[in-house]
């Protein structure tokens, strides 16, 4: 009886009654309880015993903690029963009427009626358990299927990665050789199946046809909001941007990179650039390097001193952008830096260019 | 007459070295022919595949792990590019491309606060957070997060996963270089939430140049907040190691 807990007579979310008995009293092991004359209600979830007279009372027992039910026959003095024998309460289980109880086992006695109802909550309780079984079947009969055709797939896909190991070596070793076109087909194979292509792509120059026209997209798209954006742009920026623009068949991360790559030989207006930092970004070519690091020297004199943060604000690019040109300016000797715990900071370089008298 | 043998043999010498080429490319064009072939019939695998488990890999976590796990096992990357096989018809890579978005929005939200270190458990969290209330929606893994994360390395933002002594995983984000005196403070730090220099010296035995040297430099980077109010010496506290219950 100690598994039972106190309920308020709510259905749990998708449950759903199943049968219901009146005039049932409700046994610990073989002894009597005082929940005497109440009706018994077999749900998906849960059996839950609510007093006759006082329907607020009520406790409830979840069908997890079911074992196996059976019935009892009828003995002497005795009506027929059904005996539910218990898992033991979890630890964390909420309060009930008995906190300790000597049984694992309940009963629960029909008085009115003969033998159908105890079956009748024994076959209830039977056929619940079967749904819950055939339901864990069907998911592992499914999940093990998967894994087995998994296994298959990955054999094939196997073959086709030495087969290619087989062809990429071929054409290192210069032995056979195969035409441009042959060659553009091989890299499309390869970036089908996820492969990298270390002799290709050193060897035979840029990517494939597919980058080539996403970088001509990315371009159309990119060229307004970097520009808006003082003419560059992080290149974690320009992913989250593109992707969530197209909401589907979004673009890997290895992806923007090849395409970007491929910006200076397809003579477009942006450029990938990568910083000592490690630090990438895509930015406009109009904005030379030189003409940004003399603009950046400009404001630096004009302001008397500048922090990334200062510069961020006031050309409106990011605050790691700007640290990036700062750094620019001071590895031309245009700026000098003054490092300390509140950060860096940069000042014009007077040792180069000594302020005129 | 001898002439013509010598260019004859010239000749023949020049068309027996063109035969054995070509012998030589025709094995490298065979198998490529071959190769096509094969994969038109992996093609057809992969879309049989896919009508039955697509579901399968969007739902379930562990089957999805096992699925990449495999892919790595012979060498292969399904993330490479959204124009694989993999990508284009199991959709794997929509969910993780998807991921990598939420995740760097995740990051740079929380940069001021963290300076561009946080436990791999709070971005789950956070993450979780932006996705949709559908079970689906919610079922990402730390598994997930941790190939996710390592796809977005490629963009130079300075992603990084950094275990700790106790298995737990901390996210940085920015491109701060973190070598083994940060990464040991953060080791020291992660079950208190902060460090102070006598922690330093006592278990890591660290001189006050050391201590001064790594500590300086967290707390230029923004990771550190330095905390004076505490009776006796300095306290430097990670907001990264401890929720946020904003």
């Amino acid at each position: 009886m100690d598994r039972f807990e106190w309920g308020n007579g709510n259905l749990l979310q998708g449950e759903t009654q199943v049968k219901q008995q009146h005039g049932v009293r409700l046994h610990d092991g073989t002894d009597k309880t005082a929940f005497d004359r109440g009706i018994i209600t077999l749900t998906s979830h849960r059996l839950i015993w609510t007093d006759s007279v006082q329907q607020t009372t009520l406790v409830t027992l979840p069908l997890s903690l079911v074992l196996y039910a059976e019935e009892v026959p009828a003995g002497r003095g005795k009506s027929p029963r059904v005996a539910f024998h218990l898992h033991p309460a979890p630890p964390n289980k909420p309060p009930g009427p008995v906190m300790m109880s000597a049984h694992s086992y309940i009963q629960l006695s029909f008085k009115e009626g003969g033998e159908t109802e105890p079956k009748a909550i024994h076959a209830g309780i039977v056929g619940i358990e079967r749904n819950l079984e055939k339901k864990w079947r069907d998911t592992d009969e499914n999940i093990s299927q998967a894994f087995e055709d998994l296994n298959k797939l990955m054999k094939k896909a196997k073959e086709m990665v030495d087969l290619s190991r087989t062809i990429a070596n071929k054409i290192k070793d210069k032995q056979g050789s195969i035409t441009e076109d042959e060659t553009v087909q091989f890299k499309s194979y390869l970036l089908s199946l996820g492969i990298a292509n270390p002799v290709t792509r050193e060897t035979h120059g840029t990517g494939t046809k597919y980058h080539e026209e996403l970088a001509k997209q990315l371009s159309d798209v990119l060229t307004k909001p970097i520009e808006e954006s003082g003419g560059m742009m992080a290149l974690s920026d320009v992913y989250c941007r593109i992707n969530r623009a197209r909401g589907m068949e979004l673009l890997s991360p290895d992806d923007l990179v090849d395409a970007c790559r491929q910006f200076e030989a397809l003579r477009l207006p942006l450029r990938l650039r990568v910083f000592n930092s490690g630090v990438m970004v895509i930015e406009l070519v109009s904005k030379g390097e030189e003409a940004i690091i003399r603009q950046t020297a400009e404001l630096l004199n004009e302001k008397k001193t500048l922090s990334p943060d200062e510069l961020s604000q006031s050309t409106g690019i990011s605050i790691l952008l700007a640290k990036g040109r700062l750094l620019a300016a001071e590895e031309a000797g245009q700026a000098c830096r003054d490092e300390s715990v509140e950060g860096i900071r940069f000042f014009p370089n007077l040792f180069l260019n000594p302020p005129t008298r | 007459m001898r002439r013509a043998k010598g260019i004859g043999a010239i000749n023949k010498q020049k068309l027996a070295q063109a035969k054995y080429k070509d012998k030589g490319s025709e094995i490298a064009e065979d198998q490529l022919s071959q190769m096509s072939k094969m994969l038109e019939a992996f093609r057809t695998n992969l879309e049989e595949f896919a009508s039955s488990h697509k579901n399968d890999i969007r739902r379930n976590p562990e089957f999805r792990m096992q699925f990449q796990e495999m892919c790595a096992t012979i060498g292969v990357d399904p993330l490479a590019s959204s124009k694989g096989f993999w990508s284009e018809m199991l959709g794997v890579g929509d969910f993780y491309y998807e991921l990598g978005v939420q995740i760097i929005e995740v990051c740079i939200a929380t940069q001021h606060r963290n300076g561009g270190l946080l436990s791999l458990e709070e971005l789950l969290r956070k993450v979780r957070a932006t996705r949709g209330r559908t079970k689906q929606a919610q079922d990402v893994s730390l598994d997930d997060l941790m190939r996710a994360i390592k796809k977005l390395r490629i963009l130079g933002n300075g992603f990084a996963l950094h275990r700790l002594q106790d298995g737990r995983y901390i996210v940085q984000s920015v491109p701060a270089e973190l070598n083994m005196d940060h990464t040991n403070v953060l080791n020291l730090a992660e079950g208190s939430g902060y460090a102070s220099f006598s922690m330093l010296k006592q278990q890591l035995k660290w001189d006050d140049d050391r201590a001064h040297l790594v500590m300086d430099r967290m707390v230029q980077e923004g990771l550190v907040w330095v905390d004076d109010q505490n009776k006796g010496e300095r306290l430097y506290w990670f907001p990264g190691l401890f929720p946020d219950t904003t």
